[in-house]
């Protein structure tokens, strides 16, 4: 067996000339193709990203509701490889489905809305932890809690660093508002997006 | 190893796949529907994919069965003309710069058009390109040859008058 190259020298020179691809025509057909696969059934999880205050958020949504929000420190490719793995792979940047969620985000980061009302997908939360974030959204907009006090809301008062964890891990970040859990003493304590991203929603619903 | 997201996949072989299509089918909407059919049909079956497969050739494969059904029901709805259509998208227009190369290779015969596209366009060897085709490697490379040389003539040719 021989590696001798098949190419007569040129040939793929003649070739390379049609080896540009041209930008319009591969957005229009990534477009259509995600409008196929959602009509077909098979779009598992659609996702885009959206500029906000606290810069650049993933969204991505199952069928059946909003399953993720990321922040770009979590490493949106990170992030998608991950709902690769625990979801589906099969999934694509389709703005479509999740024209709602953006608007109601904007209009949230604009100081317009202090209540999401979207299908919320829970699937990447487990136990006790999807017990506390269906907690959270009872801490209305512009009041705190502490994470104690979630705890005895969760029915575990002991379970405080659980709630912790659930919150570090809330895979709904904004949305499902565990930046309105703080530490008893007052300060800040953690936050999945950073503690700059904590102070800024924090300072948005402090704002009448 | 746990599998790419498909956007990805879309990412990096899109643009190969779409040359694919249009060196067998000339630049035309019906490379453009092989190429949303192709990858309609590989996102379908991509979760039972198997990890280690070769994706391009997986890909250049199912293309290769989309724009078959593309050319029969061009047959079926076959208006004969003398020339080939103009490229019919508005913007990003198909093949753009080099539309006379498109329309050389588009004149090839199929089977030249298509070992062309899946070694040259698409890279895979032609062991690979004769498993998609059918026939022997030594076969589909001398069909990508004969039809290397015709384009030389008709196109190089044409380009020094």
């Amino acid at each position: 067996m021989t590696t001798t190259p098949a190419t007569p020298a040129g040939d793929g020179e003649l070739l390379a000339r049609l080896t540009e691809t041209d930008q319009a025509t591969q957005e229009r057909l990534h477009a259509r193709l995600a409008a196929a696969a959602e009509r077909a059934g098979i779009l598992d999880v659609a996702y885009r990203t959206l500029d906000t205050p606290v810069g650049p958020l993933l969204l991505a949504a199952t069928e059946r509701g909003l399953v993720r929000v990321a922040y770009a420190r979590e490493d949106h490719d990170k992030v998608l490889q991950q709902l690769a793995g625990s979801l589906s792979p099969r999934l694509l940047r389709a703005p479509a489905r999740l024209e709602n969620a953006t608007r109601q985000i904007e209009e949230y980061f604009t100081g317009r809305r202090n209540l999401f009302d979207l299908p919320l997908d829970l699937c990447l939360a487990h136990g006790f932890r999807r017990t506390v974030l269906t907690h959270l959204s009872e801490i209305g907009y512009g009041a705190t809690a502490s994470y104690a006090a979630v705890a005895a809301a969760a029915g575990s008062p002991k379970a405080v660093r659980a709630v912790g964890t659930a919150c570090a891990t809330n895979p709904l970040p904004v949305i499902v508002p565990c930046h309105r859990v703080v530490r008893s003493d007052g300060t800040l304590g953690q936050y999945v997006g950073g503690t700059d991203a904590k102070k800024v929603l924090l300072a948005l619903e402090a704002t009448p | 190893m746990r599998q790419h997201p498909f956007e990805t996949i879309v990412a990096e072989h899109g643009p190969a796949v779409l040359r694919v299509c249009r060196a067998v089918l000339g630049p035309t909407t019906a490379a453009e529907d092989a190429w949303s059919e192709t990858f309609l049909s590989a996102m379908q079956a991509y979760p039972t994919l198997r990890a280690d497969s070769n994706i391009e050739a997986w890909l250049v494969t199912i293309a290769h069965r989309k724009a078959i059904d593309q050319l029969r029901a061009e047959k079926r709805r076959a208006v004969p003309t003398e020339h080939l259509p103009e490229t019919p998208a508005k913007d990003g227009v198909p093949g753009e710069g080099e539309p006379e190369l498109w329309k050389a290779l588009h004149a090839l015969p199929l089977k030249q058009r298509q070992t062309i596209a899946y070694h040259y366009l698409a890279g895979l060897p032609y062991a690979e390109v004769a498993h998609v085709l059918g026939g022997s490697p030594q076969a589909a490379r001398r069909a990508a040859a004969d039809g290397i040389a015709k384009l030389r003539k008709s196109y190089l040719e044409g380009e020094d008058r």
